[in-house]
């Protein structure tokens, strides 16, 4: 996927000034947060469980080598086949292949942010394959010919109205006269289309929420069973997930699950959790003839034993972004690239650079609140923040911060320096607020003023007065 | 907690670098309260900021230096307090990580991090006070500043002092615990993102019907204050320390004295 962080403020000047998007976000505050407050609470030991999550990834992630190969062993055991991929080149052109050996006219997928991430889809069209999202929201986007905005309610911008007007636009077989005003109408119209594409299609695509080491079996989990069709129906099950979705065992991957739908959606448990362990064996009714996983690589192994480790224990359940206030203002395609969100601010610069994409952990209050909610206890903030020292040792701060910050420690060193200037800032600003008390526009701080007053000094410093009170004797000087 | 505590225990104020220049009112409400509450108020004259802009730019080599400051401005004390979860956030939760690599500071770092609190959680929560003795009439709100919040839970204790204030009544402000889009840097580098949060902030303050809006950092109390300022809301603006003081007799945040 092309990424657009890099005009990030761009992006989120246009997300504020979409009044329809505005909408939208405002609407998700208190679905999400209030689902999972009161899922979370319902269960004791979700504290202990976050520890448990934590434990099982680092272990992985210390000994990912072992337990990827020891997935691979089993699901060769099983019958399928691992195609390991460094990048999304090689990822695209081992699934191209995959379906040219079965002479695939068109692909049916389920949601898949890895598929995003390698541009899938836009490959295939070019190969002359035809994909079919089946994961509702991601099927709207899909005709929308938009990326996801969030990554488990990819249409979470579009409202009904323009769900409505892509189907009149885009189902030609649609009589102008059936209704489409209930949400029921939409899903059924969504059905009907996408019914006879499951038995049509060649190769079923999906992601993975877990690689279970022990098993060899992946995981996904789906509230609308778009998933299982899409795997079980087609010739061949292809499954591309990147290579942190490892687990060691069936137990380690019922645990994650325990964390994972109550931190996306607020639901105990997704409604359908589906495990696949290899193609369809003599004895079984239904199922793929060839099961094939891609595993991909794209940039996560360099991110093992540096600052942004603990970013691959991410289980992908959103929580962070349907906590963040920077997120709820702009929404997700103002990160512009797959991931949005916090998550997305420390995954999208690991995976694509902070050339590209170094607005994204500056664009955070550290307000924490994703770390709070992180089922998988990742430390958001602190990553962040580490990227903005990377880009401060590489000299790749702005210069107005940089020099702002540079004036800024010049005088916090010097105490009776700084003691002696905050004394003129206090006065100079406390006459600039006059009888008002506040300051309407001020040229050194535009970015503050353009969109509130500065509340002016109240004259004299604190340690000024503090001094001058008398009190200052007995504190000693320094 | 409290049991343990000495007589009158030495406590160094750190005033906050946003109390020093632009609410001195703060800083006297702080050593108003800690003194009832039995403590040895001094303010150290070599203090100046804690660290924060610098850390959270990335800046670590300046950040480690002004740390260095502050650690040995305070250390001879037997508790740090600073009328600010921020800047206490700062001093507790990240000078440690900040030595990381020097383990003789590292130590002193921790030393004064165990030691450091958060102004309200300070009085409730190691001097066991139960109330200021306080009188204020009108109705309030508070917001929760996020570090306080989410690095020291500081959530329950302001509260507590507050419903002990004579006349005054709380009322909750819905979304108390989202971010109010200061943010430190933050509000100057994406203004317009920093405008849209605390656009609906303000929003929220003024349904809630409260004449005063309460928190207990400055840095959020000027950007909420100055958007309800811009807004032309009524809504007055203070630091909770004042309203525990009995200090709210000056203009409130952004208010001049006609």
């Amino acid at each position: 996927m092309q990424s657009t962080s890099r005009t990030f403020k761009q992006n989120a000047h246009d997300a504020l000034a979409d009044a329809q998007l505005q909408k939208a976000l405002s609407k998700m505050r208190p679905g999400f947060q209030q689902k999972r407050a009161d899922v979370v609470a319902k269960l004791p030991e979700f504290e202990d469980l976050r520890d448990r999550g934590r434990d099982i990834k680092n272990h992985v992630l210390e000994h990912l080598d072992y337990y990827l190969e020891r997935f691979e062993e089993n699901v060769t055991r099983h019958g399928g086949k691992v195609h390991w991929c460094r990048n999304a080149e090689e990822a695209r052109q081992t699934i191209m292949e995959i379906c040219r050996s079965v002479d695939a006219k068109t692909v049916t997928k389920g949601k898949s942010m890895v598929a995003e991430e390698i541009g899938l889809n836009e490959y295939l069209e070019e190969h002359g394959v035809e994909p079919i999202e089946t994961d509702l929201g991601e099927y709207i986007i899909q005709l929308r010919g938009e990326p996801p905005s969030h990554i488990i309610a990819p249409a979470i911008h579009v409202n009904k109205e323009q769900v409505v007007e892509a189907f009149r636009e885009k189902h030609t077989d649609l009589p102008p006269n059936r209704p489409l005003e209930e949400v029921g109408d939409i899903t059924d119209e969504a059905r009907t289309q996408l019914r006879p594409k499951y038995f049509a299609a060649d190769v079923g695509i999906t992601g993975a929420n877990f690689l279970i080491a022990e098993t060899g079996s992946t995981v996904i989990v789906t509230n609308e069973g778009n998933g299982d069709l899409t795997q079980t129906l087609a010739k061949a099950h292809v499954v591309v997930a990147s290579l942190e979705k490892i687990v060691p065992t069936l137990e380690d991957a019922s645990s994650i699950l325990r964390l994972l739908a109550r931190s996306a959606t607020g639901q105990e448990f997704s409604v359908y959790t589906t495990f696949s362990s290899g193609p369809r064996r003599g004895e079984d009714l239904d199922g793929p003839e060839e099961f094939h996983v891609v595993l991909l690589d794209n940039g996560r192994s360099a991110m093992l034993g540096t600052e942004y480790q603990e970013m691959l224990r991410c289980i992908r359940c959103s929580a962070c972004m349907n906590h963040c206030p920077v997120y709820a203002a702009v929404g997700g395609h103002a990160y512009g690239w797959v991931y949005p969100g916090p998550m997305g601010a420390v995954l999208t610069p690991s995976l694509i650079g902070i050339d590209e994409a170094g607005h994204l952990p500056n664009a955070s209050t550290f307000c924490g609140r994703c770390e709070q909610v992180c089922p998988m206890r990742i430390p958001l903030p602190k990553m962040m923040r580490h990227y903005r020292a990377k880009e401060y040792r590489e000299g790749k701060t702005t210069p107005q911060v940089r020099t702002g910050l540079r004036l800024w420690s010049y005088f916090v060193k010097r105490p009776w320096l700084y003691r002696q200037s905050a004394k003129l800032g206090a006065a100079l600003l406390g006459f600039l607020g006059g009888r008002k008390g506040r300051i309407a526009t001020l040229p050194l701080a535009s970015g503050w003023t353009s969109v509130r007053d500065m509340p002016a000094p109240e004259g004299r410093t604190f340690q000024q007065l503090y001094r001058m009170s008398g009190h200052g004797k007995a504190g000693g000087r320094r | 907690m409290s049991a343990s505590v000495k007589a009158r225990p030495r406590v160094g104020l750190f005033v906050t670098c946003l109390v020093d220049l632009f609410r001195p009112t703060v800083g006297f409400a702080a050593i108003s309260l800690l003194e009832k509450a039995g403590c040895d108020v001094s303010v150290p004259e070599s203090q100046t900021c804690c660290g924060q802009p610098t850390f959270n730019s990335g800046d670590f080599s300046d950040s480690r230096d002004i740390a260095a400051n502050v650690i040995a401005a305070f250390e001879e004390f037997d508790y740090v307090v600073a009328p600010s979860g921020s800047c206490a956030g700062m001093i507790r939760e990240h000078y440690p990580e900040l030595f990381e690599d020097d383990p003789a500071m590292a130590l002193r770092a921790q030393h004064l991090a165990k030691r450091t609190y958060e102004l309200t959680s300070f009085l409730v929560d190691v001097m066991g006070l139960e109330e200021t003795g306080a009188a204020f009439d009108g109705k309030v709100t508070y917001h929760d500043s996020c570090s306080g919040l989410r690095e020291l839970e500081v959530k329950a204790q302001p509260r507590k002092l507050l419903n002990k204030v004579d006349g005054l009544k709380i009322t909750e402000l819905p979304g108390a615990e989202i971010c109010c889009g200061f943010g430190g840097t933050f509000c100057v580098k994406y203004p317009e993102i920093s405008d849209k949060m605390v656009t609906q902030k303000a929003e929220e303050i003024v349904a809630t019907g409260a004449d005063h809006l309460l928190a207990g950092d400055l840095g959020c109390l000027l950007n909420m204050g100055g958007k309800l300022k811009r807004l032309g809301a009524p809504t007055k603006v203070r630091h909770v320390a004042e309203v525990l003081a009995g200090m709210t007799d000056g203009p409130a945040i952004g208010e001049g004295e006609s």
